[in-house]
């Protein structure tokens, strides 16, 4: 065991002066090498937000844009029907129960089908049909939900990401998490109250006419100006998917803040259209059930232009616009975790947790050299060596630093000089029994390696599971207790190891040093 | 026969009695009083303030947040003066704009800038989904130790030690309910960095007995088990020793985010060293693991 051929002790300091030289790269902006170990948002500061999308509205808003098609289907192939009623995640008619064959027939016809879209991903229907008597129920297939809420999630990060990417966070991270979750970290932010009003609107737009009557076709919605009622058509003129840009601007005469928004050229047509034939009448914008502005139609405007003025701040034409710009959500997204951290107290944390690592490094390594001398020394330096490795592997791999983490390495330095405690302690054992000091040492390390493997494995299986379920900064312990533990290993049963060697071999009689 | 310094197996009955009386305290202390959850498991907000006017106290802080909407509220001192950690039911992100509110209320109340230095808040979905992955992993870990040892060693030692690690695990969640510590995401991190701890410190005496058992065919269970602890107990001390060292220093300095953390950890340390000799070693004893036990499994 003490036995190492020059290939041996070479590739071993090798693989200590690479992880040196990576750990080393954090200590100045390097340009050559771009790695880094990343601190975690609890360290560096920021935001982690979990949204949630909700899509129950969304099958409701399918179902209701099915109505038509089914209706002139049904007419078209002279097939009666009576009691057509939308609930929340259903269509339920009347039909006759000798008609219901070829509804079915008509309704599963693979080729153009504009009713029920065939999934090929899935090789299923978007919706089933069941039949009972002669009432016939239409929903969405579990495949025809599974697709809806993949294609709005799809969509939903998408429009996220363009809202941040807008505002200007610098390396945002936005992942899918599960199949209803959307996972933002953003760094270094200092205001995420405005991000996550940002965040949490669906910013759907509609210009829709204020009508004098109530009635089937319209809905009372209140002024955000001055709380004022107003009845307004549910027909909808324009919307937000007819936007191509909007943009914050000062009125040239009031200088107050307003967006000032571009339609596309269908957009623009209906937008003139409606406007040459109802000037006089008031036009409300809508955004997410609330009317910014409800403006009276003085002239036609065909220009495909057009202004939004609500009374707001510079600050909320510019949010406005900015959501107008990405787009709505297809579906209303909730916040369902967030853990914000300010810039300074994660200095704090950093600081805290990199003096607690000196003074438990400087205790342990007393405690080793006092107990051990020369061998404590030995054991000292592999620990020094372990540092410099967990850093550089964490390096290697841009490994994300959390608070925990810091906490994990602290415990490996506890943890670390185990193995060489344990070797040493069996060389003690043996050299009780045995006369050569030699065959002492090579017996003691020889003897101790099983123990040492079997008590690491048990450590790492902990660490393995909690990087599994773990979240956010405890998996960041998980890590480093996990990287600790190979990089002890290493440090123990090569670099320690190594040394104890020279030191051996050296005095064969072992006058200069004792256990 | 060795040079046995101290007689551990004559402690075995008494220790045993102290360990099963401890755990059943434990357990109904779990069982009646609970688990003081924070807002990881039990959803709601988190917020640590920082106050730069330093004369403001407690109380004063506690009645501004007299608002009804936030449910339960708890108040208290963190660390520095003017540092304060706020929680409260309700689920701030409901609404958007709720934080800064909040923030204005707070600041027009006491009368002094408040900065939100940290929040937390979650809401009741995946604070359930936090717990029930929490005990997934610790279960999952256990299993694990389990699976491990019984592939390692006989049956009997990995039973020895599954009764060693729920020993602890009980134990150091019992002594969380008892001081009605919080118990949050890092609490089952040290409970699992625990659970590999004692395992760690159990395997070594076992490795030692296991050898032992081979050595000495004519000696009985008991005292392979004493032989094998008093040979191992440097070691035991000394590890234990540089673990708690590293530990108070994170405990002690690394600021009050890791307290329960590095808490639960000592904790864990002294109950798993402990228990690797005074609850898994007395297992083998108790299953009558001989040499026999080991040479006949090996035929297998």
């Amino acid at each position: 065991m003490l036995s190492f051929t020059k290939i041996k002790v070479l590739s071993i300091y090798l693989i200590l002066i690479l992880t040196i030289f990576f750990a080393s790269l954090n200590l100045k902006n390097n340009n050559l090498i771009d790695k880094k170990v990343n601190l975690g948002l609890d360290l560096q500061g920021g935001s982690y937000i979990l949204l949630e999308i909700d899509t129950n509205p969304l099958v409701n808003q399918k179902l209701q844009t099915k109505v038509i098609p089914i209706k002139k289907l049904l007419n078209k192939n002279e097939i009666n029907f009576k009691d057509f009623i939308i609930s929340q995640n259903n269509i339920s008619l009347t039909v006759d129960v000798e008609k219901q064959k070829k509804f079915e027939n008509l309704f599963f016809k693979q080729q153009e089908n504009t009713i029920n879209n065939f999934i090929p991903e899935y090789n299923k229907f978007e919706l089933d049909i069941e039949f009972n008597q002669n009432k016939v129920f239409i929903k969405f297939s579990n495949f025809g939900l599974v697709s809806l809420n993949n294609a709005a999630l799809k969509q939903s990060i998408e429009i996220i990401r363009r809202r941040i990417d807008d505002v200007g966070t610098k390396e945002p991270t936005i992942l899918q998490r599960g199949d209803k979750r959307i996972l933002v970290e953003l760094p270094g932010i200092d205001n995420p109250e405005r991000i996550k009003e940002l965040l949490g609107k669906t910013a759907q737009l509609t210009f829709r006419l204020v009508s004098q009557e109530d009635g089937f076709g319209s809905e009372k919605l209140i002024l955000y100006e001055n709380n004022e009622e107003l009845t307004v058509s549910k027909r909808i003129v324009i919307s937000g998917d007819n936007l191509v840009d909007a943009q914050p601007q000062f009125d040239n005469q009031s200088n107050q803040p307003l967006v000032r928004f571009n339609l596309d050229r269908l957009g623009a047509q209906k937008f003139g259209r409606i406007t040459t034939e109802n000037i006089g009448r008031r036009l409300a914008i809508v955004l997410d059930n609330s009317v910014i502005s409800a403006p009276s139609i003085r002239e036609a405007i065909t220009g495909g232009t057009g202004t939004i003025s609500g009374g707001f701040s510079f600050q909320e034409a510019t949010d406005l616009a900015l959501l107008l710009r990405s787009g709505a959500l297809p579906a209303p997204i909730n916040i369902v975790e967030e853990r914000t951290v300010g810039p300074d107290l994660g200095q704090d944390s950093i600081d805290a947790g990199v003096f607690s690592l000196i003074i438990g490094f400087t205790l342990v390594i007393i405690f080793m050299f006092i107990k051990y001398r020369i061998f404590g020394l030995v054991s000292n330096i592999s620990l020094v060596a372990n540092l410099f490795m967990m850093v550089g592997i964490l390096t290697i791999l841009e490994a994300t630093l959390t608070l925990p983490g810091i906490a994990g390495i602290i415990l490996t330095v506890g943890m670390a000089v185990d193995s060489n405690v344990l070797i040493y302690e069996r060389i003690k054992e043996e050299l009780k029994t045995e006369k050569s000091i030699i065959h002492a040492f090579d017996t003691g390390y020889n003897k101790a390696k099983i123990t040492v493997i079997d008590a690491n494995v048990t450590t790492l299986i902990a660490a393995v599971i909690l990087f599994i379920f773990g979240s956010g900064p405890v998996k960041g312990f998980a890590v480093t207790l996990g990287i600790g533990i190979i990089t002890t290993l290493f440090s123990a049963y090569f670099i320690a190891r190594h040394l104890t060697s020279i030191i051996v071999l050296n005095d064969k009689q072992g006058k200069y040093f004792r256990l | 026969m060795m040079n046995n310094k101290i007689n551990f197996s004559k402690f075995f009955k008494v220790a045993n009695i102290f360990s099963l009386l401890t755990v059943l305290v434990s357990l109904l202390f779990l069982f009646f009083k609970g688990l003081n959850y924070g807002v990881d498991f039990k959803g709601g907000t988190l917020l640590e303030i920082r106050i730069e006017n330093t004369n403001i106290q407690i109380q004063d802080i506690r009645s501004s947040l007299n608002i009804s909407e936030l449910g339960d509220v708890s108040v208290k001192q963190f660390g520095k003066e003017g540092d304060f950690l706020i929680k409260f039911e309700k689920n701030a992100n409901e609404n958007e704009k709720f934080m800064s509110e909040l923030k204005n209320i707070i600041s027009k109340k006491i009368g002094s800038a408040v900065n939100f230095r940290r929040v937390e808040s979650v809401g009741p979905k995946v604070s359930s989904e936090l717990l029930k992955q929490g005990l997934t992993a610790i279960a999952l870990a256990l299993a694990a130790m389990l699976f491990y040892i019984w592939i390692r060693f006989e049956w009997q030692f990995s039973i020895g030690a599954i009764v060693a690690l729920i020993h602890d695990v009980v134990i150091t969640l019992g002594i969380f309910s008892i001081l009605s510590f919080e118990v949050n995401l890092s609490i089952v991190a040290a409970v699992l960095t625990i659970v590999g701890y004692s395992m760690n410190d159990t395997v070594v005496i076992f490795d030692r007995i296991r050898e032992n058992l081979l050595k000495y065919s004519k000696i009985k269970t008991n005292e392979i088990t004493d032989i094998s602890v008093n040979e191992t107990l440097s070691r035991t001390i000394i590890t234990s020793l540089t673990t708690l060292l590293a530990l108070f220093s994170i405990f002690i300095l690394g600021g009050e985010i890791l307290k329960g953390f590095s808490f639960a950890m000592i904790l864990g340390v002294v109950i798993g060293t402990y228990s690797s000799i005074y609850v898994a070693s007395p297992v083998l004893s108790f299953f009558k693991v001989t040499q026999k036990t080991l040479l006949k499994d090996d035929d297998i």
